[in-house]
Protein backbone atom coordinates (compact mmCIF):
# COMPACT_ATOMS: atom_id res chain seq x y z
CA UNK A 1 0.00 0.00 0.00
CA UNK A 2 3.14 2.43 0.63
CA UNK A 3 3.82 2.72 -3.25
CA UNK A 4 0.29 3.71 -3.89
CA UNK A 5 0.17 7.16 -5.63
CA UNK A 6 3.98 7.40 -5.55
CA UNK A 7 6.94 7.89 -8.03
CA UNK A 8 9.58 5.87 -6.12
CA UNK A 9 12.77 6.63 -6.57
CA UNK A 10 14.81 4.42 -4.89
CA UNK A 11 18.86 4.42 -4.29
CA UNK A 12 19.34 5.43 -8.49
CA UNK A 13 22.59 5.64 -9.63
CA UNK A 14 22.71 6.98 -13.17
CA UNK A 15 26.21 7.83 -14.74
CA UNK A 16 27.81 8.72 -17.95
CA UNK A 17 31.17 6.49 -19.02
CA UNK A 18 30.86 5.56 -15.34
CA UNK A 19 30.83 8.74 -13.94
CA UNK A 20 27.97 9.48 -11.72
CA UNK A 21 25.43 12.43 -12.97
CA UNK A 22 23.42 11.27 -10.32
CA UNK A 23 24.32 9.52 -7.15
CA UNK A 24 21.89 7.58 -4.31
CA UNK A 25 19.00 9.30 -5.28
CA UNK A 26 16.20 7.97 -2.63
CA UNK A 27 13.14 10.00 -2.97
CA UNK A 28 9.49 9.51 -3.38
CA UNK A 29 7.42 11.45 -5.27
CA UNK A 30 3.28 12.35 -4.30
CA UNK A 31 0.95 11.98 -7.44
CA UNK A 32 -1.17 15.34 -7.36
CA UNK A 33 1.45 17.74 -6.65
CA UNK A 34 3.53 20.13 -8.71
CA UNK A 35 7.10 19.09 -8.11
CA UNK A 36 9.85 21.52 -8.88
CA UNK A 37 13.36 20.27 -9.81
CA UNK A 38 15.82 22.68 -8.94
CA UNK A 39 19.89 22.61 -9.26
CA UNK A 40 22.75 24.31 -11.46
CA UNK A 41 23.82 23.18 -14.84
CA UNK A 42 25.00 19.63 -14.44
CA UNK A 43 23.17 18.98 -11.62
CA UNK A 44 21.53 15.70 -13.05
CA UNK A 45 18.09 17.50 -13.29
CA UNK A 46 18.12 16.06 -17.09
CA UNK A 47 19.51 13.06 -16.53
CA UNK A 48 16.91 12.42 -13.67
CA UNK A 49 14.33 13.11 -16.05
CA UNK A 50 15.45 10.90 -18.77
CA UNK A 51 16.23 7.85 -16.35
CA UNK A 52 12.42 8.33 -15.44
CA UNK A 53 11.27 8.09 -18.77
CA UNK A 54 13.32 4.96 -19.45
CA UNK A 55 15.75 6.91 -22.01
CA UNK A 56 18.76 6.28 -19.74
CA UNK A 57 19.71 3.29 -17.77
CA UNK A 58 20.25 2.71 -13.98
CA UNK A 59 23.61 2.12 -12.87
CA UNK A 60 21.63 0.88 -9.70
CA UNK A 61 18.60 1.09 -7.69
CA UNK A 62 14.80 0.78 -8.88
CA UNK A 63 12.17 3.43 -10.19
CA UNK A 64 8.67 2.53 -9.39
CA UNK A 65 5.24 3.99 -9.89
CA UNK A 66 2.56 2.54 -7.71
CA UNK A 67 4.44 -0.13 -6.50
CA UNK A 68 5.33 -1.53 -10.36
CA UNK A 69 8.04 -1.15 -12.92
CA UNK A 70 7.27 2.12 -15.09
CA UNK A 71 9.49 2.72 -17.89
CA UNK A 72 9.24 3.39 -21.32
CA UNK A 73 5.06 3.06 -20.78
CA UNK A 74 2.36 5.48 -21.77
CA UNK A 75 1.72 6.19 -18.17
CA UNK A 76 4.80 8.35 -17.94
CA UNK A 77 5.01 11.64 -20.03
CA UNK A 78 8.07 12.90 -21.08
CA UNK A 79 8.27 16.01 -22.52
CA UNK A 80 11.65 17.36 -24.20
CA UNK A 81 13.19 20.96 -24.41
CA UNK A 82 11.11 22.51 -27.11
CA UNK A 83 14.59 23.34 -28.91
CA UNK A 84 14.94 19.83 -30.04
CA UNK A 85 12.10 19.98 -32.13
CA UNK A 86 11.81 20.65 -35.54
CA UNK A 87 8.74 23.29 -35.63
CA UNK A 88 9.09 23.12 -39.26
CA UNK A 89 7.53 19.77 -39.05
CA UNK A 90 4.35 19.92 -41.70
CA UNK A 91 1.62 19.18 -38.81
CA UNK A 92 -1.11 20.84 -37.05
CA UNK A 93 -1.46 21.30 -33.29
CA UNK A 94 -4.44 18.85 -33.18
CA UNK A 95 -2.27 16.26 -35.45
CA UNK A 96 0.92 16.67 -32.42
CA UNK A 97 -1.80 16.05 -29.81
CA UNK A 98 -3.16 12.84 -31.53
CA UNK A 99 -0.11 11.45 -31.23
CA UNK A 100 -0.41 11.37 -27.85
CA UNK A 101 -3.12 8.73 -28.80
CA UNK A 102 -0.59 6.50 -31.20
CA UNK A 103 0.28 4.28 -28.47
CA UNK A 104 -3.18 2.67 -27.93
CA UNK A 105 -3.88 2.76 -31.23
CA UNK A 106 -0.98 0.50 -32.62
CA UNK A 107 -0.61 0.45 -36.50
CA UNK A 108 -4.63 0.01 -37.71
CA UNK A 109 -6.93 1.16 -35.57
CA UNK A 110 -8.64 3.52 -36.67
CA UNK A 111 -8.88 6.71 -34.70
CA UNK A 112 -12.25 6.11 -32.75
CA UNK A 113 -14.66 8.80 -30.98
CA UNK A 114 -13.37 8.20 -27.50
CA UNK A 115 -9.89 9.46 -29.22
CA UNK A 116 -11.25 12.30 -30.75
CA UNK A 117 -13.07 13.05 -27.65
CA UNK A 118 -9.92 12.38 -25.58
CA UNK A 119 -7.76 14.88 -27.62
CA UNK A 120 -10.53 17.67 -27.76
CA UNK A 121 -10.09 17.35 -23.67
CA UNK A 122 -6.34 17.50 -23.77
CA UNK A 123 -6.65 20.51 -26.26
CA UNK A 124 -9.26 22.39 -23.86
CA UNK A 125 -7.83 21.47 -20.48
CA UNK A 126 -4.44 23.22 -22.06
CA UNK A 127 -6.66 26.66 -23.78
CA UNK A 128 -5.23 25.07 -27.36
CA UNK A 129 -8.81 24.20 -28.94
CA UNK A 130 -8.76 27.93 -30.80
CA UNK A 131 -5.27 26.77 -31.93
CA UNK A 132 -6.26 23.87 -32.89
CA UNK A 133 -5.68 23.65 -36.77
CA UNK A 134 -2.97 25.81 -36.37
CA UNK A 135 0.51 25.20 -37.95
CA UNK A 136 3.01 24.43 -35.54
CA UNK A 137 5.72 26.71 -36.55
CA UNK A 138 2.98 29.24 -35.72
CA UNK A 139 2.62 28.70 -31.94
CA UNK A 140 4.47 30.62 -29.32
CA UNK A 141 7.09 29.43 -26.87
CA UNK A 142 4.08 29.20 -24.50
CA UNK A 143 1.79 27.48 -26.88
CA UNK A 144 4.69 25.02 -28.15
CA UNK A 145 4.85 24.33 -23.99
CA UNK A 146 1.16 23.88 -23.82
CA UNK A 147 1.22 21.60 -26.95
CA UNK A 148 3.31 19.63 -25.66
CA UNK A 149 1.46 19.27 -22.43
CA UNK A 150 -2.03 18.98 -24.48
CA UNK A 151 0.07 15.64 -26.67
CA UNK A 152 0.93 14.30 -22.73
CA UNK A 153 -2.66 14.43 -21.74
CA UNK A 154 -4.13 12.65 -24.26
CA UNK A 155 -1.61 10.18 -23.95
CA UNK A 156 -3.12 9.42 -20.35
CA UNK A 157 -0.09 9.40 -18.43
CA UNK A 158 -0.19 10.10 -14.78
CA UNK A 159 3.18 11.02 -15.06
CA UNK A 160 4.54 14.33 -16.56
CA UNK A 161 8.11 15.15 -16.65
CA UNK A 162 9.07 18.40 -18.09
CA UNK A 163 12.94 19.31 -19.21
CA UNK A 164 12.65 23.22 -18.55
CA UNK A 165 9.08 24.40 -20.22
CA UNK A 166 9.13 27.80 -18.42
CA UNK A 167 12.60 28.84 -19.99
CA UNK A 168 12.09 31.65 -22.31
CA UNK A 169 8.29 32.36 -21.98
CA UNK A 170 7.08 36.12 -20.89
CA UNK A 171 5.06 36.40 -17.41
CA UNK A 172 1.92 36.49 -19.10
CA UNK A 173 2.88 32.50 -20.70
CA UNK A 174 4.53 31.64 -17.67
CA UNK A 175 1.20 32.16 -15.89
CA UNK A 176 -0.60 30.54 -18.33
CA UNK A 177 1.26 27.80 -18.09
CA UNK A 178 1.32 27.48 -14.45
CA UNK A 179 -2.31 27.76 -14.25
CA UNK A 180 -2.43 24.26 -16.60
CA UNK A 181 0.07 22.53 -14.75
CA UNK A 182 -2.17 23.60 -11.46
CA UNK A 183 -4.81 21.81 -12.62
CA UNK A 184 -3.91 19.11 -14.30
CA UNK A 185 -1.73 18.27 -10.44
CA UNK A 186 -5.18 18.69 -9.25
CA UNK A 187 -6.62 15.92 -11.09
CA UNK A 188 -4.29 13.86 -9.42
CA UNK A 189 -0.99 13.65 -11.92
CA UNK A 190 2.37 14.12 -10.49
CA UNK A 191 4.32 16.99 -12.88
CA UNK A 192 8.01 17.15 -12.16
CA UNK A 193 9.40 19.97 -13.94
CA UNK A 194 12.99 20.74 -14.05
CA UNK A 195 13.58 24.85 -13.74
CA UNK A 196 16.57 27.27 -13.02
CA UNK A 197 14.59 30.38 -12.36
CA UNK A 198 14.79 30.78 -8.46
CA UNK A 199 12.52 34.10 -8.31
CA UNK A 200 9.38 32.00 -9.63
CA UNK A 201 9.70 28.71 -7.70
CA UNK A 202 7.61 29.81 -4.57
CA UNK A 203 4.60 30.75 -7.26
CA UNK A 204 5.19 27.88 -9.55
CA UNK A 205 5.68 24.84 -6.99
CA UNK A 206 3.86 22.86 -4.62
CA UNK A 207 7.16 20.92 -3.17
CA UNK A 208 10.87 21.08 -4.61
CA UNK A 209 13.49 18.32 -5.00
CA UNK A 210 16.71 20.04 -4.48
CA UNK A 211 19.59 18.34 -6.69
CA UNK A 212 23.22 18.40 -6.85
CA UNK A 213 24.47 15.24 -8.56
CA UNK A 214 22.93 13.52 -5.35
CA UNK A 215 19.82 15.22 -3.42
CA UNK A 216 20.27 17.95 -1.13
CA UNK A 217 16.19 18.66 -0.18
CA UNK A 218 13.46 17.49 -0.80
CA UNK A 219 9.24 18.46 0.77
CA UNK A 220 7.22 20.94 0.55
CA UNK A 221 7.97 24.59 -0.26
CA UNK A 222 8.04 26.09 2.39
CA UNK A 223 9.41 23.74 4.66
CA UNK A 224 12.57 23.37 1.90
CA UNK A 225 13.06 26.05 -0.25
CA UNK A 226 15.27 27.85 2.50
CA UNK A 227 18.09 30.02 2.09
CA UNK A 228 21.07 27.03 3.37
CA UNK A 229 19.46 24.79 0.71
CA UNK A 230 20.18 26.96 -1.92
CA UNK A 231 23.30 27.73 -0.73
CA UNK A 232 23.87 24.13 -0.34
CA UNK A 233 22.51 23.36 -3.89
CA UNK A 234 24.19 25.87 -5.78
CA UNK A 235 27.74 25.88 -4.33
CA UNK A 236 30.12 25.72 -7.02
CA UNK A 237 31.37 22.29 -7.25
CA UNK A 238 28.85 19.58 -6.71
CA UNK A 239 28.98 18.15 -3.04
CA UNK A 240 31.20 14.99 -2.77
CA UNK A 241 29.59 12.01 -1.41
CA UNK A 242 29.30 12.52 2.43
CA UNK A 243 30.97 16.14 2.24
CA UNK A 244 31.75 18.22 5.28
CA UNK B 1 -5.66 12.59 -77.52
CA UNK B 2 -4.15 10.52 -79.90
CA UNK B 3 -1.09 12.11 -79.16
CA UNK B 4 -0.82 10.93 -75.51
CA UNK B 5 -2.68 7.48 -76.25
CA UNK B 6 -1.25 6.59 -79.81
CA UNK B 7 2.83 5.78 -77.39
CA UNK B 8 1.19 3.15 -75.56
CA UNK B 9 -0.11 0.93 -78.45
CA UNK B 10 3.24 -0.58 -78.41
CA UNK B 11 4.06 -3.49 -75.76
CA UNK B 12 6.94 -2.17 -74.76
CA UNK B 13 5.55 1.52 -73.67
CA UNK B 14 2.47 -0.21 -71.76
CA UNK B 15 5.37 -2.56 -69.85
CA UNK B 16 7.13 1.23 -69.30
CA UNK B 17 3.59 2.69 -68.12
CA UNK B 18 3.16 0.15 -65.57
CA UNK B 19 6.96 0.70 -64.29
CA UNK B 20 6.47 4.36 -64.07
CA UNK B 21 3.12 4.27 -62.42
CA UNK B 22 4.60 1.81 -59.84
CA UNK B 23 7.61 3.06 -59.34
CA UNK B 24 6.35 6.88 -59.20
CA UNK B 25 3.96 6.21 -56.60
CA UNK B 26 5.99 3.76 -54.37
CA UNK B 27 9.15 6.08 -54.58
CA UNK B 28 6.85 9.30 -54.09
CA UNK B 29 5.12 7.94 -50.94
CA UNK B 30 8.27 7.06 -49.52
CA UNK B 31 9.86 10.51 -50.16
CA UNK B 32 7.81 11.94 -47.37
CA UNK B 33 9.24 10.10 -44.87
CA UNK B 34 13.15 10.47 -46.73
CA UNK B 35 13.02 14.16 -46.51
CA UNK B 36 11.67 14.53 -42.60
CA UNK B 37 14.14 12.10 -41.66
CA UNK B 38 16.72 13.85 -43.50
CA UNK B 39 17.81 10.56 -45.12
CA UNK B 40 18.40 12.22 -48.78
CA UNK B 41 21.98 11.73 -48.82
CA UNK B 42 22.29 8.55 -47.02
CA UNK B 43 19.68 7.69 -49.83
CA UNK B 44 22.12 8.91 -52.89
CA UNK B 45 25.02 7.03 -50.77
CA UNK B 46 22.75 4.06 -50.59
CA UNK B 47 21.88 3.82 -54.27
CA UNK B 48 25.99 3.56 -55.18
CA UNK B 49 26.21 0.95 -53.01
CA UNK B 50 24.31 -1.47 -54.70
CA UNK B 51 26.57 -1.61 -57.59
CA UNK B 52 28.65 -4.48 -56.22
CA UNK B 53 25.83 -6.45 -55.35
CA UNK B 54 24.45 -5.90 -58.94
CA UNK B 55 28.01 -6.91 -60.25
CA UNK B 56 27.90 -10.30 -57.90
CA UNK B 57 24.43 -10.91 -58.97
CA UNK B 58 25.48 -10.41 -62.64
CA UNK B 59 28.59 -12.76 -62.01
CA UNK B 60 26.17 -15.34 -60.72
CA UNK B 61 23.24 -15.19 -61.98
CA UNK B 62 24.16 -13.73 -64.80
CA UNK B 63 21.30 -10.95 -65.28
CA UNK B 64 18.07 -12.66 -63.25
CA UNK B 65 16.13 -9.79 -61.96
CA UNK B 66 16.11 -11.79 -58.45
CA UNK B 67 20.07 -12.64 -58.17
CA UNK B 68 20.46 -8.96 -58.80
CA UNK B 69 17.71 -7.85 -56.41
CA UNK B 70 19.57 -9.93 -53.93
CA UNK B 71 22.57 -8.95 -54.65
CA UNK B 72 21.70 -5.63 -54.27
CA UNK B 73 19.82 -5.54 -51.21
CA UNK B 74 22.65 -7.62 -49.74
CA UNK B 75 25.22 -5.15 -50.54
CA UNK B 76 23.57 -2.52 -49.35
CA UNK B 77 22.88 -4.05 -45.94
CA UNK B 78 26.60 -4.51 -45.95
CA UNK B 79 26.96 -1.03 -46.17
CA UNK B 80 24.72 0.25 -43.81
CA UNK B 81 25.22 -2.06 -40.98
CA UNK B 82 28.74 -2.05 -41.83
CA UNK B 83 29.00 2.52 -41.28
CA UNK B 84 26.70 1.20 -38.27
CA UNK B 85 29.36 -0.63 -36.93
CA UNK B 86 32.68 1.79 -37.71
CA UNK B 87 30.78 4.54 -36.26
CA UNK B 88 29.90 2.93 -33.10
CA UNK B 89 33.30 1.26 -32.68
CA UNK B 90 35.22 4.84 -33.98
CA UNK B 91 34.79 8.58 -33.06
CA UNK B 92 33.16 8.88 -36.66
CA UNK B 93 29.58 9.92 -37.41
CA UNK B 94 27.43 8.17 -39.31
CA UNK B 95 27.55 10.47 -42.67
CA UNK B 96 31.14 9.64 -43.15
CA UNK B 97 31.13 6.08 -41.78
CA UNK B 98 28.66 4.97 -44.39
CA UNK B 99 29.92 7.91 -47.26
CA UNK B 100 33.57 5.90 -46.91
CA UNK B 101 31.99 2.49 -47.25
CA UNK B 102 29.78 3.39 -50.08
CA UNK B 103 32.06 4.93 -52.22
CA UNK B 104 34.26 2.11 -51.55
CA UNK B 105 31.58 -0.38 -52.70
CA UNK B 106 30.77 1.46 -55.51
CA UNK B 107 34.75 1.46 -56.75
CA UNK B 108 34.31 -2.29 -55.67
CA UNK B 109 31.73 -2.91 -57.91
CA UNK B 110 33.26 -0.90 -61.27
CA UNK B 111 35.76 -3.16 -61.04
CA UNK B 112 33.80 -6.38 -60.12
CA UNK B 113 31.75 -5.52 -63.23
CA UNK B 114 34.93 -6.73 -65.59
CA UNK B 115 34.41 -10.18 -64.43
CA UNK B 116 30.70 -10.74 -65.06
CA UNK B 117 30.41 -13.69 -67.91
CA UNK B 118 27.58 -11.59 -69.40
CA UNK B 119 28.74 -8.18 -71.27
CA UNK B 120 26.90 -5.19 -68.59
CA UNK B 121 26.63 -1.92 -69.23
CA UNK B 122 26.86 0.34 -66.21
CA UNK B 123 24.99 3.06 -67.37
CA UNK B 124 21.80 0.43 -67.48
CA UNK B 125 22.12 -0.06 -63.70
CA UNK B 126 22.99 3.72 -62.81
CA UNK B 127 20.60 5.35 -64.69
CA UNK B 128 17.73 2.52 -65.77
CA UNK B 129 16.05 1.61 -69.40
CA UNK B 130 12.12 1.84 -68.74
CA UNK B 131 11.74 0.97 -72.63
CA UNK B 132 13.53 -2.70 -71.40
CA UNK B 133 11.30 -3.66 -69.41
CA UNK B 134 10.64 -7.24 -69.03
CA UNK B 135 7.71 -9.26 -67.31
CA UNK B 136 9.84 -10.54 -64.64
CA UNK B 137 11.29 -6.89 -63.87
CA UNK B 138 7.65 -5.31 -63.53
CA UNK B 139 6.46 -8.39 -61.44
CA UNK B 140 9.55 -7.41 -58.93
CA UNK B 141 8.73 -4.42 -59.08
CA UNK B 142 5.04 -5.22 -58.46
CA UNK B 143 5.97 -7.02 -55.57
CA UNK B 144 8.45 -4.71 -53.70
CA UNK B 145 6.30 -1.85 -54.21
CA UNK B 146 2.91 -3.31 -52.83
CA UNK B 147 5.68 -4.58 -49.78
CA UNK B 148 6.97 -1.16 -49.70
CA UNK B 149 3.43 0.52 -49.42
CA UNK B 150 2.21 -2.07 -46.87
CA UNK B 151 4.85 -1.93 -44.06
CA UNK B 152 4.78 1.99 -44.99
CA UNK B 153 1.15 1.74 -44.15
CA UNK B 154 1.30 -0.12 -41.22
CA UNK B 155 4.33 1.20 -39.27
CA UNK B 156 2.89 4.52 -40.46
CA UNK B 157 2.10 6.21 -37.15
CA UNK B 158 5.36 4.81 -35.43
CA UNK B 159 7.15 6.43 -37.81
CA UNK B 160 5.82 9.68 -37.83
CA UNK B 161 6.38 9.61 -34.03
CA UNK B 162 9.77 8.81 -34.32
CA UNK B 163 10.44 11.42 -36.92
CA UNK B 164 9.00 14.42 -35.17
CA UNK B 165 10.06 13.46 -31.93
CA UNK B 166 12.27 10.63 -31.51
CA UNK B 167 13.10 11.21 -27.54
CA UNK B 168 9.30 10.97 -27.02
CA UNK B 169 9.04 8.25 -29.22
CA UNK B 170 11.38 6.21 -27.47
CA UNK B 171 10.14 6.81 -24.07
CA UNK B 172 6.72 5.65 -25.23
CA UNK B 173 8.52 2.49 -25.89
CA UNK B 174 9.07 2.65 -29.38
CA UNK B 175 12.48 1.58 -30.84
CA UNK B 176 13.78 4.50 -32.73
CA UNK B 177 16.66 2.59 -34.26
CA UNK B 178 14.77 0.22 -35.52
CA UNK B 179 12.33 1.92 -37.35
CA UNK B 180 15.20 3.89 -39.04
CA UNK B 181 16.90 0.65 -40.23
CA UNK B 182 13.23 -0.07 -41.04
CA UNK B 183 13.13 3.29 -43.34
CA UNK B 184 16.34 2.47 -44.28
CA UNK B 185 15.49 -1.03 -45.40
CA UNK B 186 12.19 0.28 -47.49
CA UNK B 187 14.48 2.96 -48.90
CA UNK B 188 16.98 -0.15 -50.51
CA UNK B 189 13.96 -1.81 -51.74
CA UNK B 190 12.54 1.45 -53.31
CA UNK B 191 16.02 1.61 -55.30
CA UNK B 192 15.63 -1.86 -56.58
CA UNK B 193 12.53 -2.17 -57.19
CA UNK B 194 13.38 1.47 -59.33
CA UNK B 195 16.28 -0.16 -60.69
CA UNK B 196 15.00 -1.20 -64.50
CA UNK B 197 12.88 2.08 -64.57
CA UNK B 198 14.91 4.51 -63.76
CA UNK B 199 18.32 3.29 -62.64
CA UNK B 200 19.60 3.27 -59.27
CA UNK B 201 20.83 6.63 -59.10
CA UNK B 202 18.34 8.38 -60.85
CA UNK B 203 16.03 6.65 -58.52
CA UNK B 204 17.11 9.07 -55.96
CA UNK B 205 15.21 12.04 -57.42
CA UNK B 206 12.14 10.18 -57.60
CA UNK B 207 12.95 9.31 -53.54
CA UNK B 208 13.87 12.88 -53.15
CA UNK B 209 11.98 15.00 -55.06
CA UNK B 210 8.15 14.46 -55.07
CA UNK B 211 8.22 15.01 -51.61
CA UNK B 212 11.02 18.06 -51.25
CA UNK B 213 8.62 19.32 -53.75
CA UNK B 214 5.16 19.08 -51.67
CA UNK B 215 6.91 20.25 -48.30
CA UNK B 216 7.45 23.68 -50.29
CA UNK B 217 3.68 24.09 -50.71
CA UNK B 218 1.71 22.58 -48.01
CA UNK B 219 1.65 22.29 -44.27
CA UNK B 220 0.37 18.71 -44.17
CA UNK B 221 2.29 15.45 -43.53
CA UNK B 222 -0.59 13.40 -44.98
CA UNK B 223 -0.66 16.03 -48.30
CA UNK B 224 3.15 15.86 -48.49
CA UNK B 225 3.13 11.57 -48.01
CA UNK B 226 0.13 10.75 -50.89
CA UNK B 227 0.73 14.01 -52.31
CA UNK B 228 4.46 12.83 -52.93
CA UNK B 229 3.14 9.49 -54.21
CA UNK B 230 1.26 11.29 -56.91
CA UNK B 231 3.57 13.70 -58.17
CA UNK B 232 6.13 11.41 -58.24
CA UNK B 233 3.64 8.95 -60.73
CA UNK B 234 2.36 11.85 -62.78
CA UNK B 235 6.17 12.88 -63.23
CA UNK B 236 7.38 9.75 -64.22
CA UNK B 237 4.76 9.20 -66.82
CA UNK B 238 4.89 12.74 -68.52
CA UNK B 239 8.76 11.92 -68.33
CA UNK B 240 7.97 8.66 -70.14
CA UNK B 241 6.52 10.38 -72.24
CA UNK B 242 8.93 12.84 -73.24
CA UNK B 243 11.51 10.52 -73.43
CA UNK B 244 9.41 8.86 -76.40
CA UNK B 245 8.50 12.14 -78.04
CA UNK B 246 12.09 13.89 -78.08
CA UNK B 247 14.24 10.76 -78.07
CA UNK B 248 15.28 11.15 -74.60
CA UNK B 249 16.51 8.57 -72.15
CA UNK B 250 13.71 8.13 -69.71
CA UNK B 251 14.99 7.84 -66.52
CA UNK B 252 16.89 10.96 -66.59
CA UNK B 253 13.74 12.56 -68.32
CA UNK B 254 11.65 11.89 -65.09
CA UNK B 255 13.94 12.87 -63.27
CA UNK B 256 13.72 16.69 -65.39
CA UNK B 257 10.13 16.69 -65.26
CA UNK B 258 10.44 16.51 -61.39
CA UNK B 259 13.10 18.99 -61.43
CA UNK B 260 11.30 21.68 -62.87
CA UNK B 261 8.37 20.72 -60.61
CA UNK B 262 10.38 21.45 -57.97
CA UNK B 263 12.10 24.50 -59.16
CA UNK B 264 8.75 26.19 -60.15
CA UNK B 265 7.36 25.38 -56.16
CA UNK B 266 10.28 27.01 -54.86
CA UNK B 267 10.61 30.07 -57.15
CA UNK B 268 6.37 30.45 -57.12
CA UNK B 269 4.93 28.49 -53.84
CA UNK B 270 2.19 30.58 -52.62
CA UNK B 271 3.63 30.70 -49.10
CA UNK B 272 6.89 29.43 -48.97
CA UNK B 273 7.69 30.29 -52.56
CA UNK B 274 10.92 32.51 -52.44
CA UNK B 275 9.38 35.27 -55.31
CA UNK B 276 6.14 35.44 -53.18
CA UNK B 277 8.30 35.70 -49.33
CA UNK B 278 10.40 38.51 -51.37
CA UNK B 279 7.14 40.82 -52.52
CA UNK B 280 5.59 40.05 -48.72
CA UNK B 281 8.77 41.09 -47.08
CA UNK B 282 8.87 44.64 -49.70
CA UNK B 283 5.21 44.99 -48.83
CA UNK B 284 5.53 44.72 -45.54
CA UNK B 285 8.38 47.30 -44.88
CA UNK B 286 6.71 49.09 -47.07
CA UNK B 287 3.54 49.23 -44.66
CA UNK B 288 5.66 49.87 -41.75
CA UNK B 289 7.50 52.69 -43.43
CA UNK B 290 4.23 54.39 -44.69
CA UNK B 291 2.94 56.04 -41.63
CA UNK B 292 6.45 57.80 -40.61
CA UNK B 293 6.50 59.30 -43.82
CA UNK B 294 3.21 60.53 -43.39
CA UNK B 295 3.78 61.89 -40.03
Amino acid sequence: MANHHHLTIDNVTVSYQHVPAILDLDVDLHCGRCVGLLGPNGAGKSTLLKAIAGLMPLQSGEIQLHGHEPRRTRSIAYLPQRGLIDWDFPITVRGMVDMGRFPDLGGWRGFSKNDGAIVSEALAVTHLTPLANRQINALSGGQQQRAFLARAYAQQSHVCLLDEPFAGLDTNSQKDLREILRGMAGQGKLLLVSHHDLNSVPELFDDVLMLNRELIAFGPLGDVFTPANIARTYSTAPPVPASA
Amino acid sequence: MSFFLDPFHYEFMQKALLGCLLVGFTNGYLSGFIVLRRHALLADGLSHSLLPGLAVGAIFFSLNPVGLFLGALVAALLVVLGGKMITHSSRLKDDTSIGALYIAAFAFGIILLKFAPVRVDLSHFLFGNVLGMANGDLWITYALSFFIVLVLTVFHRHLLLALFDPVVASSMGLSVAWLDYLLIGMMVMAMIASLQAVGAVMSIGLLILPAATIYLLSDSYDTMVWGGAFLGMASAVIGLLLSYWVNLPSGPAIVMVLSAVFVAAYLFGPRYGVINRLLNNRRTKRAAAAPSTVS
